[in-house]
């Protein structure tokens, strides 16, 4: 459903966003919004309207990340930081089952408590996606991760449509942006300017329906309709990078000895934090863990790298040994396998990975470089050393 | 009572953080000594009983020419030899004298440098006897110790982990200090720390040495494009691990 056609749309004030994280928290859930933390927006829990970043946007670019002051008092007015909703729905360390020993035999007890109940305030097109994404990867395959499920189950989604965008945003060229379609229960628009502030609130599921219907909200007017509309346009024009997606899994796929993949792996580290910041990356490993009096155990589950050389450890040793047969993954994973694998691509063009690499390594950039031998028009100039 | 295997933990040049690790263990230490018997650690308990051992923890690094027969002597003592901390696993801030020359650096340290009796480098265990595993750290982390010693009780492998700094870093959460304009060395460095520094918004110091395939060269090239001077980046390859390998061959291309 989308604010134009549906006649319905509704618009509220700051004061009724305030009471509809009072009313999430009253209802169970832990409010999950964007907060100023160690000079970054990040997500965590939320009290309230003034726990927002107001006032606050970012400047991102690769290898790079600042926050700086805007104009305006908007809440939501900048794109997406270094954490992606992933830590809340698959967190990054989990306990799986924990074993006593008693006497000659052992019991078995999953630690599950109650799966969290989340409600996440700012929700951006890119990551809804995401979260889509990591659906498939967790709930529709042959076997379910039940606590990925329970909690996505549990979660309660306020997404908000984009204003400004990033600087390494190219959520456009993945087809996942700006503009927030589905996946939500509620959907804002910021509109800041002509005051009053207020949000364009748009309906997205039952359970959406039923928290804006406890709401103070007004129908939106056509000049109300008219400047969301604009905020869509302008995020869709402002897209800091772009993807040429057109053949791109066929070239992926078909060059695993490009000259760029050494090039690249010069300066890639294989540290890992580009898998880790993907909001889509979901390989996790196993640890086994017994204590010293061989009393107990457990079998904990945490976010793992492709980039590591234990991902590709098997009998013998190491797959890839190289970095650039590991960035190869990475990437060919994210435009190409994945689309074998799930369906869709495995990116959504949120730009985390390029701003959050040390050395600014830059996926859209490599594309143009891998395409370049191939597809002499393209416009990206080529890079070997 | 089946047969508790037997411990031992040795001294090399060193400051003894590491051994200390293991009496830091203060909840696990009751158990320890029941599932292992403690023949040899002299932080502990005078009292010290002959080889051999099962389990010989290495602390330090050799820089005397009477510790590079000690060490000789200690494998033949273990079964297993399993090295603690930067100093014996890569020689350790002393190592910086290899960097130097011998005779001024006794010089300057003591007065009577005849008295003096020393090798001219300082090594890690592994450059003198085969070691069966090294444990990073500067100092190590008692959690991965107490994991090594319930690992090699189950004859299990140790789950520790090679890959860098960030990916505790990014598991931990912390916004990253590389990108916000702090030199860090995580990238390059190796695991194990639970990434302290970035934590309390600190640049990695390198204290667990270089991660399993450390591209020292990209990291220095990115410190100085943002920066960096080349005496920084040798300073900061220079500390407790400034012998380990990727660590010293960058650090020498940024020596003045
Ligand atoms: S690959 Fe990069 S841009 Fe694409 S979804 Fe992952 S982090 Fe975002
Ligand atoms: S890119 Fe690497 S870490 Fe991410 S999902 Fe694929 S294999 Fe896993
Ligand atoms: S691309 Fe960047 S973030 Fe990813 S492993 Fe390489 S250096 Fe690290
Ligand atoms: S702060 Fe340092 S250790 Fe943490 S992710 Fe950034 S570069 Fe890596």
């Amino acid at each position: 459903m989308t604010a134009g056609q549906s006649g319905m749309a509704r618009c509220i004030n700051l004061a009724a966003l305030q009471v509809l994280i009072q009313l999430l928290a009253g209802d169970g859930y832990a409010v999950i919004g964007p907060i100023r933390r160690d000079d970054a927006i990040v997500y965590d829990r939320i009290a309230g309207i003034t726990d927002l970043p107001a006032g606050w946007t970012d400047d991102q670019g690769p290898g790079h990340y600042a926050l700086v002051r805007r104009g305006d008092d908007a809440l939501f007015g900048y794109a997406v930081g270094p954490d992606a909703w992933k830590r809340f729905l698959h967190p990054p360390v989990e306990t799986l089952w924990r074993a006593q020993r008693e006497g000659d035999t052992f019991t078995l007890a999953a630690p599950r408590a109650p799966a969290p109940r989340y409600a996440f305030l700012g929700v951006r097109a890119c990551d809804l996606r995401a979260i889509a994404i990591q659906d498939r990867v967790f709930c529709q395959g042959a076997y379910t991760d039940r606590s990925y499920a329970d909690r996505r189950r549990n979660a309660f989604i306020v997404a908000v449509h984009c204003g400004g965008v990033g600087g390494n945003c190219f959520c456009a060229s993945m087809g996942c942006g700006p503009r927030v379609d589905a996946g939500f229960d509620l959907a804002l628009t910021e509109l800041v300017d002509p005051a009053p502030h207020r949000f364009l609130i748009e309906v997205g599921s039952e359970a959406g329906a039923a928290m804006l219907a406890r709401l103070d909200s007004e129908e939106a007017t056509s000049s109300d309709l008219d400047l969301a509309e604009s905020v869509f346009k302008r995020a869709a024009s402002q897209m800091g990078r772009h993807i040429n997606t057109r053949g791109l899994k066929e070239l992926l796929q078909t060059q695993p000895h490009h000259p760029r993949w050494d090039e690249v792996a010069a300066r890639c580290m294989a540290c890992g934090n580009c898998t880790m910041a993907c909001p889509t990356c979901f390989c996790t490993t196993i640890e086994d863990h017994g204590s010293i009096d061989e009393s107990s155990a457990e079998r904990v589950r945490t976010w793992d790298s492709c980039f590591t050389l234990d991902f590709s450890f098997i009998h013998g040793g190491s797959v890839r040994q190289s970095a650039s047969s590991r960035y190869r993954q990475w990437l060919t994973h994210k435009l190409a396998h994945w689309i074998d694998q799930f369906g869709v691509a495995g990116c959504v063009g949120c730009g985390r990975c390029i701003t959050w690499c040390p050395v600014g390594i830059d996926l859209t950039e490599e594309v143009a470089a891998l395409r370049m031998a191939t597809d002499p028009g393209s416009t990206v100039s080529h890079e070997h050393p | 009572m089946r047969h508790r295997p037997r411990l031992a933990v040795w001294k090399f040049a060193s400051c003894d953080g590491c051994q200390l690790s293991l009496l830091d263990c203060e909840d696990e230490l009751l158990a320890l000594t029941e599932a292992i018997e403690i023949a040899h650690f002299t932080e502990a308990t005078q009292a010290s009983l002959p080889g051999p051992y099962d389990l010989s923890l290495v602390e330090g690094s050799i820089t005397t020419p009477v510790d590079a027969e000690r060490i000789l002597e200690v494998r033949r003592q273990s079964k297993c030899l399993v090295t603690i901390g930067a100093c014996a696993s890569a020689g350790g801030i002393q190592a910086l004298r290899n960097f130097a020359g011998i005779e001024d650096v006794v010089a300057t340290v003591y007065p009577t440098p005849s008295y003096i009796r020393t090798l001219a480098t300082s090594t890690p265990i592994a450059a003198h006897v085969p070691v069966d595993f090294e444990l990073r750290g500067c100092p190590i982390n008692k959690a991965q110790l107490l994991e090594v010693i319930a690992a090699f009780l189950a004859g299990r492998k140790p789950a520790v982990s090679s890959y860098s700094v960030c990916i505790e870093c990014k598991r931990r959460g912390n916004v990253c200090v590389m990108i916000q304009g702090i030199p860090c060395l995580g990238p390059t460095t190796h695991a194990g720390c639970g990434a302290i520094c970035p934590a309390y918004r600190r640049g990695c110091y390198g204290c667990f040495g270089p991660m399993e395939s450390a591209n020292t060269t990209a990291l220095a090239r990115e410190w100085q494009a943002r920066g960096a001077s080349s005496l920084q980046v040798n300073r900061a390859l220079r500390s407790f691990n400034a012998a380990a390998e990727a660590f010293q061959t960058e650090a020498l291309r940024h020596e003045r």
